[in-house]
């Protein structure tokens, strides 16, 4: 007989023990879709590796590749807290990126220290603006966030396109959808010579701080883990749901912006329509693999980096397909969520 | 511009309805799901995953029916995965759902790619042929609209009917329908909650799996990776359009599916002035649309996301 | 009686939830044709108890036989429903156990055809329910849902589910929580009359005055234990409430005479407008003074939530003025209520007294999270909320693993102790104290009533909405009665007439 018992509390161990071992997990389990293929399993384990640990370079681009995951990571820690559900964070991104581009690429007329901070605040307006909506419509109509972040995904994607063969098309792109560069000035610097990260990732260092300490310490951040843990409870001791809501949101929203501005700004220097392969949804992956923990996202972004990163090389020395790293992404998100079940409840036998 | 004479011919209804297959199938599926208690946002996910096992099987060479059986089992499969995770466990129904979606994309993209290292052009399959009417086909405007569908879209049709049977005339719909608004009542009459409720979420994923398989064995004859876009949400918000009615599912794809017809035929005549994206957004508008005009006063299965365990009163 | 054979016997059946020994090594026996009343105070372990026979939880050691219809004791499967259920053995549970979105008829045959058959006789079902209704009195619309029933007739739906099933033996949990005094006894009377055909009855209850009017052997639960039993005729009250509670009843706190002063609410013409009946409220005339109890007697889902909901600053009258301290109500919101001194103990404590993943330290500070003591410029005074939490635990004796333990880890009286102390500790002016001890043992309930005249004492007004008749006519220095959302003056305890009131409550008396 197996007895399912609710636990009093996780146990420090395993919450702090499970993201790590859920992680190993998937790693573990992606041993079956390279055998089925065909690979020789350690030696694409080692590839994996060396692509991630192998050089300096290599490690610069598993940070750079970590630098949007950190911030979509944030902008779904953020709104899971608060138990608002923003799948959107992959169109907010392409809006940041497009209102980067609008800012930055000189059509605004701003003195040149004025301009990287401009493109910051644009990015990150334009994507608390995309989350508006939905909010606006969860909190005063009841309609469930998830399904219209998810589709205006796909509206906002296509309004980057339909602008980029546009108004924003480069004149001199060769005919390829693509924008205007960036101006010098308004890009984000460099933080190794040779190296692509950029400052993007002290942005989003900085972002997971100050989400930690306003979530922990601040009396907005009380209001947001309040309206998440019981909304009915918040709103019976006064405080207001909508506007938490609506605040949370725009947080959010900013946050996938800035991870649009980033790889704009930071590393392409110009947009195109396939800016993100799926750093949005991934974000989502990042901030459960976190347990919603700011800080913890840091964490998991470098992981979910390094598997993409890592699985890219491998699958171009091996010939495996490298949507190996999106399946194994996968399997972490569902190790870690039977994982949590194990956290809460304990199972006896007899 | 000759916009309303479009909806006058044959070739716009027909197409209609061929573009509401999948979602008929879909909506069902989280219909099914939904009305148990248990959302699915595997939906999309099952759809790609469908869509590619239906056509790979045919591909390797087993039937079209085969194939559809292939794309059913997959459907199912993950389908069982995402009950595991929420019923007995208990855990996220959301969490679970965006985790399936991921699982079944990525499997059926990385089989894809393993099995057809990149092509040039992806192979094709033979897929099902309009069945015809045969001596109904002169049945004006009813005759050339329903003899251009194929086996599957009178599978779809047949399986709203079926649908609405089991949940309204039978007693296993009856408890189906009860477990979504109070497990309590199920349990106590002796019943199994966790057995209901992972039984509705394996035949609503077949359901969705099949639905995807249509892309693939019917509507087009290839798999291209992206090609489910978004399809599976538009189910979802859907479902709560069609007040989890089987009719009024029906309602809601094939008026769904006019919409896109309509669009893809007005972008050939108005292509010149409106850029295409335009075209392609009004499916998802439409949807957001529908969603907030039918969450108002919806009434939804009172057990919806609420996980249930034994012996906890 | 005696003479009756045996039809069930509990033996020895324990179970423990975590640290909480809800049962132990409990043994009851039941004859044919008895009806026996299961008594105890709120966690006791009755339903617990009930819940095995059932089914519904798996015990941890016993074993339970119930007699087969030529009479031998069989031992039945343990921790199935359906097992129970073919034993015969039916429950009508304290919570209903009804699918809403299904009729009468719907809810009954519910489980009682096969899954996967198709021939179903719905017709043949129907004429039986149709029958069993008129044998037993217990009528209610077959083709209405059960959204749209009474509470009334929902029990009886659950009674005749029982029914539908051939049960021999029949548990009640706490039937008469949800019905007018007038109903109860209309209840009882037609379990009387069905156990005189030879059901075997089982009802729960706390109250002790239906338990020594309607059974015929009582059996008293303490702590979990089965702690003795007798015929309700050779019982004696006072040593049966000393067995309840385990020795002397604590002394019934009994508030002074009071010396009201001014109004602290006062709501002319206020009402609600709503679809539900049960949300609404008609336009009422009241007032509560400062330095009174007013007491609103009333049968569940006669709109006390309207009520509450209007006096916490949850929702706006559709018509009429609300007066707060003499002043009219323009926001209304919670923040507004909280701010302008109103103390609000909510109904459903765990739904919308505490987020329980959070701490009790954070749960006591979540009202005033703008106050200088919580918060300076938008930060939180964590020190000074973890002392304070500490000082006020202590002073309101809020039990736990302590001030930064998840506030889901305490027990139900403890989560009453830091809501009240929440409120009590801000000196409101007035108290709105919803069902304030539902589901509380004696001692805690006692604790409760004591703050609440304490508050009373230093000045405030308060406003106890209980579905406690009992606790209402104790602890008020006024009652009014509650029927259909219309509140009427019943007068004051000492004078009042309690069946006029028992009428009123069901709307029946001018």
């Amino acid at each position: 007989m197996i007895r399912i018992e609710p636990r009093e509390a996780p146990p420090r161990a395993l919450r702090w023990g499970l993201p790590p071992l859920a992680a190993l997990a998937a790693l573990a389990l992606a041993a079956i879709p390279l055998w089925l293929a065909g690979a020789d399993v350690t030696r694409a384990y080692g590839l994996m590796a060396q692509g991630v640990f192998g050089s300096a370079f290599a490690v610069s681009e598993m940070l750079t590749r970590a630098t949007p995951l950190i911030l979509t990571g944030l902008a779904a820690a953020v709104a899971f807290r608060a138990r608002l559900w923003n799948i959107g964070a992959e169109g907010q991104l392409y809006l940041g990126a497009l209102a980067a581009v609008a800012a930055g690429t000189g059509a605004i007329d701003a003195p040149p220290w004025a301009l990287a901070p401009l493109v910051i605040a644009a990015g990150a307006l334009a994507g608390a603006l995309a989350m508006a909506a939905p909010t606006v419509m969860k909190a005063r109509l009841g309609v469930d966030e998830v399904v219209t972040t998810l589709l205006m995904n796909f509206v906002i994607i296509l309004f980057v396109q339909m602008m980029l063969e546009g108004p924003f098309k480069d004149p001199m792109g060769m005919g390829w959808p693509q924008s205007e560069p960036m101006v010098e000035a308004a890009m984000l610097p460099r933080l190794f010579d040779r190296m692509r990260v950029h400052a993007g990732l002290l942005i989003g260092l900085a972002a997971a701080l100050a989400a930690h300490v306003a979530l922990s310490r601040t009396t907005w951040g009380f209001r947001v883990r309040a309206v998440g843990e019981n909304p009915a409870a918040a709103r019976h001791a006064g405080i207001s749901v909508g506007r938490t809501l609506l605040g949370v949101g725009a947080v959010s929203g900013a946050l996938a912006g800035l991870a649009g501005v980033g790889e704009v700004a930071g590393l392409k220097g110009y947009l195109t329509a396939d800016l993100s392969p799926g750093f949005g949804y991934a974000g989502i992956v990042v901030a459960m693999l976190a347990g919603l923990s700011p800080l913890g996202v840091v964490a998991a972004a470098l992981f979910v980096a390094s598997v993409f990163v890592g699985a890219d090389s491998m699958s171009r020395a091996l010939g495996v397909s490298s949507y190996l790293a999106d399946l194994i992404v996968a399997l972490s998100l569902i190790c870690v969520l039977a994982g949590g079940f194990l956290a809460r409840y304990r199972v006896r036998m007899g | 511009m000759d916009l309303l004479s479009i909806l006058l011919t044959d070739s716009f209804w027909a197409a209609s309805l061929r573009i509401a297959t999948p979602l008929i199938f879909g909506v069902l599926g989280a219909l099914v799901c939904e009305r148990a208690g248990v959302l699915n946002l595997g939906i999309e996910g099952i759809f790609v995953a469908g869509s590619l096992a239906g056509w790979l099987a045919v591909w390797l060479g087993a039937s079209l029916w085969g194939g559809v059986a292939a794309a059913a089992l997959t459907g199912a499969a993950f389908g069982l995965l995402h009950a595991v995770l929420t019923v007995p466990l208990g855990l996220s129904q959301h969490v679970s759902g965006l985790a399936v979606t991921l699982l079944a994309s990525s499997s059926a993209y990385f089989t894809y790619r393993t099995v057809l290292p990149n092509l040039a052009a992806p192979p094709r399959i033979e897929p099902f042929r309009p069945l015809g009417l045969g001596p109904l086909a002169d049945i004006p405007f009813l005759g050339p609209v329903l003899g251009q569908q194929t086996a599957l879209t009178w599978a779809a049709l047949a399986m709203v009917a079926l649908v609405w049977w089991v949940l309204n005339r039978t007693a296993l719909g009856l408890a189906l329908r009860a477990v979504g608004d109070n497990p309590d009542a199920v349990d106590a009459q002796g019943l199994s909650v966790h057995g209901l409720r992972i039984g509705a979420v394996v035949a609503g994923s077949a359901l969705m799996a099949v639905g995807g398989a249509f892309l693939t064995m019917s509507a087009f004859d290839a798999f291209f990776i992206g090609m489910v876009n978004g399809r599976g949400w538009i189910c979802i918000a859907l479902v709560i359009f069609a007040s989890w009615r089987p009719g009024k599912a029906l309602l809601g794809a094939l008026l769904f599916g006019a919409f896109e017809a309509f669009q893809v035929r007005a972008q050939t005549q108005a292509g010149a002035v409106l850029p295409s994206q335009i075209f392609l957004m009004a499916p998802y508008v439409l949807s957001i649309v529908a969603l907030t005009l039918a969450a108002r006063g919806a009434d939804y299965p009172r057990a919806l996301l609420k996980p249930w365990f034994k012996g906890r009163r | 009686m005696t003479q009756a054979p045996v039809v069930l016997r509990l033996s020895g059946l324990s179970k423990r939830f975590g640290a909480v020994q809800a049962n132990e090594a409990v043994s009851l026996d039941l004859r044919r044709g008895e009806i026996l009343a299961l008594l105890g105070e709120n966690g006791a372990g009755k339903t617990t108890l009930m819940n095995m026979l059932f089914g519904h939880y798996l015990p941890d050691a016993g074993s339970v036989a119930v007699a087969d219809r030529d009479g031998r004791l069989a031992a039945l499967p343990l921790g199935q429903p359906q097992a129970a259920l073919r034993a015969g053995v039916g429950m009508v549970h304290q919570h209903f156990t009804l699918a809403e979105n299904l009729t009468t008829f719907e809810n009954v045959i519910l489980g009682a055809e096969p899954l996967f058959g198709f021939r179903r006789g719905r017709a043949a079902a129907r004429a039986r329910l149709k029958a069993l209704m008129a044998r037993t009195g217990l009528h209610a619309p077959l083709d209405e849902r059960v959204a749209r029933l009474s509470v009334g007739e929902r029990q009886r739906v659950e009674i005749l589910k029982a029914l539908w099933r051939d049960a021999r033996i029949l548990v009640l949990d706490e039937p008469t929580a949800v019905l007018t005094p007038q109903e109860a006894d209309a209840l009882f009377a037609t379990v009387a009359g069905m156990a005189a055909d030879g059901l075997s009855v089982i009802f729960i209850s706390h109250k002790l005055r239906e338990v020594l009017a309607f059974s015929h052997r009582i059996v008293v639960l303490r702590a979990g234990r089965n702690v003795g039993g007798m015929t309700t005729a050779s019982a004696d009250a006072r040593a049966i409430a000393a067995m309840m509670v385990g020795g002397a009843l604590p002394a019934q706190p009994r508030p002074a005479q009071a010396a009201p002063g001014a109004p602290v609410l006062r709501l002319s013409g206020a009402r609600i407008d709503a679809p539900e009946a049960r949300r609404r409220l008609a336009p009422c005339d009241m007032a509560v003074r400062a330095g009174e109890i007013v007491g609103v007697a009333g049968v569940s889902g006669n709109g006390q939530a309207a009520l509450a909901a209007l006096v916490s600053g949850l929702a706006r009258p559709s018509g009429g003025t609300v007066e707060l301290f003499g002043q009219p109500v323009t926001r209304f919101d919670p923040a507004a209520f909280i701010a302008a001194g109103v103390g609000r103990i909510p109904e459903d404590r765990h739904h919308d007294g505490v987020a329980g993943a959070m701490t009790v330290a954070e749960n006591l500070v979540i009202e005033r999270l703008g106050d200088p003591a919580v918060s300076r410029a938008g930060f939180l005074r964590r020190r000074a909320i973890a002392d304070a939490a500490r000082k006020i635990c202590a002073a309101y004796d809020v039990r736990g693993p302590g001030p930064e333990a998840p506030a889901r880890l305490l027990s139900g009286g403890n989560i009453q102790k830091l809501i009240l102390a929440r409120v009590l500790d801000r000196k409101p002016g007035l108290i709105l104290a919803n069902q304030p001890t539902r589901g509380l043992d004696v001692g805690a309930a006692a604790a409760v009533a004591r703050r609440l005249i304490a508050a009373k004492a230093r000045g405030a007004g308060v406003l106890l909405i209980s579905e406690d008749l009992d606790e209402v006519l104790a602890l008020s220095d006024r009652v009014l009665a509650i029927h259909a959302g219309e509140i009427r003056e019943a007068g004051a305890p000492a004078t009042l007439d309690r069946d006029r009131l028992g009428l009123m409550m069901a709307g029946e008396a001018a």
